[in-house]
Order: structure tokens, then sequence, then C-alpha cells
């Protein structure tokens, strides 16, 4: 019983750098980009939100580093595909490619380094109860917080005018610029703030999950958050959902191991990429679905007409 | 103010010097880069562009490494061409090399009448693990519409867990010190060299005969011209009858078999045993080679060896200046993001102009 409320809170630990990837990329997608740069941003995020901690010792500071660094990131990414018409697919490998040499290049310094003493989070009273507490309030404060991020983009998203202006632009780019909306900046708002946040998932991944700095340590977490999105049908809080259930995928590898199940733990290891592949085909089955449900601009290029 | 205007047509000029400009762009990046770490720009552009080929075996060692990159671009090339987005090249190489190292294990007394002939083999071995590793992302794109860039990325990761457990596993060799790696491969099976004393081999001339394959096979056949019309232009190509499922099926075949190729020659010819080394980032970087190589035959043999050169320049800025490898990656991820950039000018054209002028043209309107 103990050991399967371990496997819930570890869960909830590695479906939280998912669940805020995935629903920065959500952002992102809404407005009509698509980012395959994810795993190189959330490299570079994961790097700085590492150095900051290892300065500073102070978590939060980090994930503020992890979330400029990311966002300095899809700025760059942002201007070549809006303002310069790029191949999306073409721009976020690119981003991609240069996010995993780039923090490797930077983080050579870093791969001894060490965190200190991380702290114990527990929710007063509720962590006392047997097997929910441990299973549910003894985590860090921003798995908490993922959660209520995944509400607050909701309401932006379906409740508020901002919201609605930003799906509009991912909908019908041409209709948004006829009404006056300035597309392309709206568009660059959505690239940034889905790479902050991004970022933040990869500095809470270098910070609170693993926490040390290995070059390429995202591991594809940022592609498996990028194919969230289509698991979720471009929905928030389905795109938690789906970050729990990779997150259980991955932590069942390291349960079974501990229970001493006799698979190679290669198998094992392969899961979350197995389970990725599973869900996509699963999800893409029905064509028809995914179009009524994918952003109908997604992927364009919107360049106003002169 | 600076302002896009499209050009009426794709400018041919541009798309060939818009490599060049990414290319400087870089190189100044860099310069300036060297400058930050502390060290002289001008040895550091010494170590990546003039060490490299100053020597034979320098060369020798360059082509080592152009070889698997030109052979994975060229069928990247003819993917991105028809519009098919397979970036999991890393993994059909990797099962390229699993499979090729298997029909390498094989050989022995029983197969010593096939003489080098073996090697014929090993790369054909090579070329099934590639196409079989592709062929799932057709299958899976064809049947259940699941994206071919998550499915193909995701394979990657499996490729490299399941090259962990074998030669962890079951094919560890007995006598090699509890070490994660397969026997070396018998004399007969490895790739033959061009020289004895240089580790330059016959992938070069495989690499040049595929180029011009390529070449014909884009621009002189009829698959080939379907294909491209299927990249650009999908609604007339299926007012044409082309087929979009026999496109997507070719160009993954297609770039899974050179990639598996590559994986072949890779684990047969300087490897010459299986080890988690195998995969070394060719797949990824022959993304940048197709690209910066304009998706042409031609100009993917021109970015494979710059490509190359980075790689070898990045190695020897680690032993000479005492910078990480890494360097390497920076550099060839700045190249392909300079180079997007850059390729707006074969599309646009920059004109400067001040803010007022609209509000004059109206009036005179």
């Amino acid at each position: 019983m103990d050991s399967f409320a371990l496997l819930l809170a570890a869960t909830l630990n590695a479906g939280t750098v998912l669940a805020i990837a995935g629903i920065g990329l959500l952002i992102n997608e809404r407005a009509g980009i698509l980012n395959l740069g994810a795993e190189g941003l959330m490299l570079v995020a994961a790097i700085a939100g590492f150095a900051t901690a290892v300065h500073t010792g102070n978590d939060w500071l980090a994930f503020c580093a992890g979330a400029v660094a990311g966002a300095l990131m899809a700025a760059a990414f942002g201007v070549l595909v809006i303002w310069l018409n790029t191949n999306q697919v073409a721009s976020g490998l690119a981003l991609s490619l240069f996010g995993a040499g780039f923090s490797a290049f930077v983080g050579v310094g870093y791969v001894q380094g060490k965190l200190g003493d991380r702290p114990q989070f527990s929710v007063p009273f509720l962590a006392d109860i047997p097997f929910i507490g441990p299973a549910f309030f003894r985590q860090h404060p921003m798995v908490y917080l993922a959660i209520a991020l995944v509400v607050g983009v909701s309401w932006f998203l379906y409740r508020s005018r901002p919201g609605l202006v930003l799906r509009a632009v991912g909908e019908s780019p041409e209709s948004a610029h006829a009404l006056g909306y300035p597309v392309r900046r709206i568009r660059m708002a959505a690239v940034m703030a889905g790479g902050a946040l991004c970022g933040v998932a990869g500095a809470y991944l270098s910070v609170v999950y693993t926490p040390l700095w290995v070059e390429g340590m995202v591991a594809g977490k940022g592609w498996i958050a990028l194919a969230l999105t289509t698991f979720a049908t471009w929905r928030p809080a389905r795109v938690l959902l789906g970050a729990y259930l990779f997150g259980g995928v991955t932590m069942l590898q390291f349960h079974l191991q501990g229970e001493g199940v006799e698979i190679p733990s290669q198998f094992l290891s392969m899961l979350p990429y197995l389970a990725t592949i599973v869900v996509l085909v699963l999800i893409s089955r029905n064509g028809a679905w995914i179009k009524a449900n994918m952003p109908a601009s997604l992927g364009k290029p919107f360049f106003p007409g002169s | 103010m600076i302002k896009l205007e499209a050009r009426p047509q794709p400018s041919r000029w541009m798309s060939l010097a818009s490599p060049l400009m990414a290319l400087a762009i870089t190189v100044l990046i860099g310069v300036f880069l060297f400058v930050i770490l502390g060290k002289d720009p001008w040895r550091g552009l010494q170590v990546f562009f003039i060490e490299p080929v100053k020597n034979l075996y320098q060369i020798s060692e360059l082509s080592v490494k152009a070889t698997p990159l030109i052979l994975i671009a060229l069928g990247l090339a003819v993917c991105y061409r028809s519009n098919v987005w397979n970036i999991g090249a890393e993994g059909q190489f990797v099962a390229g090399a699993l499979c090729a190292g298997w029909v390498a294990m094989q050989a022995g007394p029983d197969t010593a009448w096939l003489g080098r002939g073996i090697v014929f083999f090993v790369l054909i071995g090579g070329v099934l693990g590639g196409m079989v590793w592709a062929a799932i992302v057709a299958l899976l794109r064809d049947r259940f519409n699941a994206n071919e860039i998550l499915v193909s990325l995701m394979l990657v990761y499996v490729a490299e867990l399941l090259l962990s457990y074998l030669v962890y596993g079951p094919w560890k060799d007995p006598k090699g010190y509890n070490f994660p790696q397969t026997i070396t491969f018998l004399a007969d099976t490895r790739i033959p060299r061009l020289v004895p004393t240089l580790r330059a081999h016959i992938g070069v001339l495989i690499a040049a005969v595929a180029v011009a394959g390529f070449w014909l096979f884009l621009f002189r056949s009829y698959r080939g011209f379907a294909l491209q019309v299927g990249g650009l232009a999908p609604a007339a190509a299926r007012y044409a009858g082309f087929s979009s499922r026999q496109a997507l099926w070719t160009a993954l075949l297609i770039s899974g078999g050179m990639a598996g190729l590559a994986g072949g020659l890779e684990a047969a010819g300087p490897l010459g045993q299986l080890s988690p080394y195998v995969p070394a980032g060719y797949g990824f970087a022959a993304i940048i080679v197709a690209y910066v190589g304009r998706l042409h035959p031609v100009g993917i043999i021109f970015s494979g060896f710059l490509m190359s050169l980075f790689y070898i320049g990045g190695e020897l800025a680690q032993s000479r200046l005492g910078l990480p490898k890494s360097l390497t990656g920076v550099f060839q991820g700045l190249l392909l993001f300079t180079l997007l950039a850059c390729d707006t000018l074969i599309h646009y054209r920059v004109r400067w102009q001040r803010a007022a002028a609209p509000s004059n043209v109206t009036k005179a309107a």
C-alpha cells in the first residue's frame, strides 16, 4: 500500500513537468503556431534553472530563470516563423537542435553540480492522513500551482475576451486581421508565453524532479508534451489528464523494477515512448475528429497582404 | 522602417546565396563567441576551417564523418521534398547498424567461401533494418494517420534502448571484460578501406554513386517528379492522380534505407563492433545537411563536408583549445537557424521605407 502511495506521488511529480510544458504548447497551438522546438527550449531552460538554483539556492528564482530562457528562445523562433514566414516545422527543428547543443555547451561546468539539501514539503493536516497524505499532499508547491495554471488557462481561453481573440487568431488569422486585431503580435505573445511555460517545466525538471543536470536530460519530454496536445484534442483539462497518465507510465518502470519484475530495464524505459506512439495512433485514427478539434490555421504562416 | 515585399518569383540567385550568408553569419557569431570565451578568434577559425583539411589524414577523417551525413541527408531530401517529415533518421541509423551488426556476427567458418563478398550482405542488412524502422512510421501514418514527426522521433529512443539492451545483454562479448559491447566483427565483414593506412572507406564511393542516383531519381524520373508535386501542391497531385500514400511509403522507405545503409557502414566500418556509442547524432545533423544543401543532391555534398568540418573542428577545439566538444552542436544549430532566416530573402525583398510613406500614398490616391 505504501509503495502504491509513493507511485501516485511520483506520478504527480512527473506529470507536473508534462502538464506545464503541454499547457504552454497548447497556448501556442491555439494561436496557430506549432513549436517543435519544445525539447531544445526545455533543455536550455533546464540548465538556466539549474545554474540559478546552484548559485542562489532558491527554487523560485530558478523557475523565473527557466521562464526567461524559454521565452527568449521562443522569441527567436517567433521572429522567424511569424515575421519572416519561415517553415514552422523546420524552424522548430532548428530550435531543438540548437537547444540541445547550446545547453550541453553551457552546462559542461554543472554536470557535477549539487543543489544542497532539498526541503521537504507537506500540506498542514492533510499530509498526515494515511495513504492520501503521502500520495497527494507532500509535493513541491509547483505541483499544485500547475493544476491552478491549467484551470487558469482554461478560464482564459474559454471565458475571457483576450482568450477568445487568441483562439480566433488560431482558427482564422485572415478574419481576425480583417477585424483589426494585430494577428502577428498576438501570435508572438502566445509563442513567448508558451515558451516561458515550457521553460518553467524545464527548470522544474532539473531543479525539483531529478534534481541534477545531465546533457540531454529532457529525454524526449518536450516531444511527448507536443504529442499531449494532440492527445488532448487541444483542451486544457485533457492536457492535465494526459500529463498524469504519461507521468504514471514513466513512473511505472521504476515501480516495476522495485517490485523485482523480470523484464530488462531497457524495455521498461521504452514504455513512455511506446505509450506516446500508441496514444497517437488511437487518437489520430479518426481523422475527421482531429480535424474538427485542431486549430484550423495550425502550422500555416500568416502574412498580412499588402 | 523595414518592410518585406513579396517577390513576384522566388529568387534563384538568393537560394544559392542564402547558405553562404548563413555560414558567414554563423562564423561571425563564432568569432564573437571565441572572444567572449577569452580565446583567440583567429586560432578558433583555424581549428574549425583549416586544420581539418591540413593533411591527407585529416581529409580522410573528414570523409569518414561526411559519408553517413551525405547518405542520410540524400534520403531526407526526398522526404522533405515530398512533404513527409521524417525526423527519426537517427533511429533508422541505429536500426540499420543493429541489423548489419547481426549479419556481421553470423560470419564464421561457414561463410568463409563468400570471402569479402559478405560485406554486401552486411550492408543489405543495414538497408533493410533502416527500412523496417521507417516502415513502422509509414504504416502508422498510412493506416492510423498518426503524426510522422512524433512517431519517427519516439522510435529514435526505442531504437537506442533496444541497442542498449542487446549490447548489455544477449549480444555482449563474453570475453569483453564485461564492457557493454559486442565481439569485434571478423576482418572479412569489415567495410574495405580505400587505402590501408587511412580510415576512409568505400562508403565514400557509395555516397558518390548515391548522389548521382538521387539526382536522376529526383529530376529525371516520373516517380521522383510525382513525389515532389505531392510535396509542393497536394491538390494538384491528387488531380493528376499521383497517390499520396505511395509517396509517403516511397519517401519513408528510401530515407529509412539510406539511414540504415549509413548505420551499417558505420558499424562495420570505423566502429567494427556495436556499443552504446553507435548513435552519434548523424541522423539529426543530417537534417541540417539536407536543408543547407538545398535538398539538392549536389548541394548535399558541400553541406555534408561542411557539417563534417564542424564535427572535426569541435573535437579539435576540445583537445587544442580546451573548449567543450558540444560547441559542434551549437554551430550546427545556429547554421540551420540563420539559414532559415536568410531563406526569407528568396521569397521576399527587403525594402526600407519611412513610416509616413503609406499615408502619402493614400493622399495621392
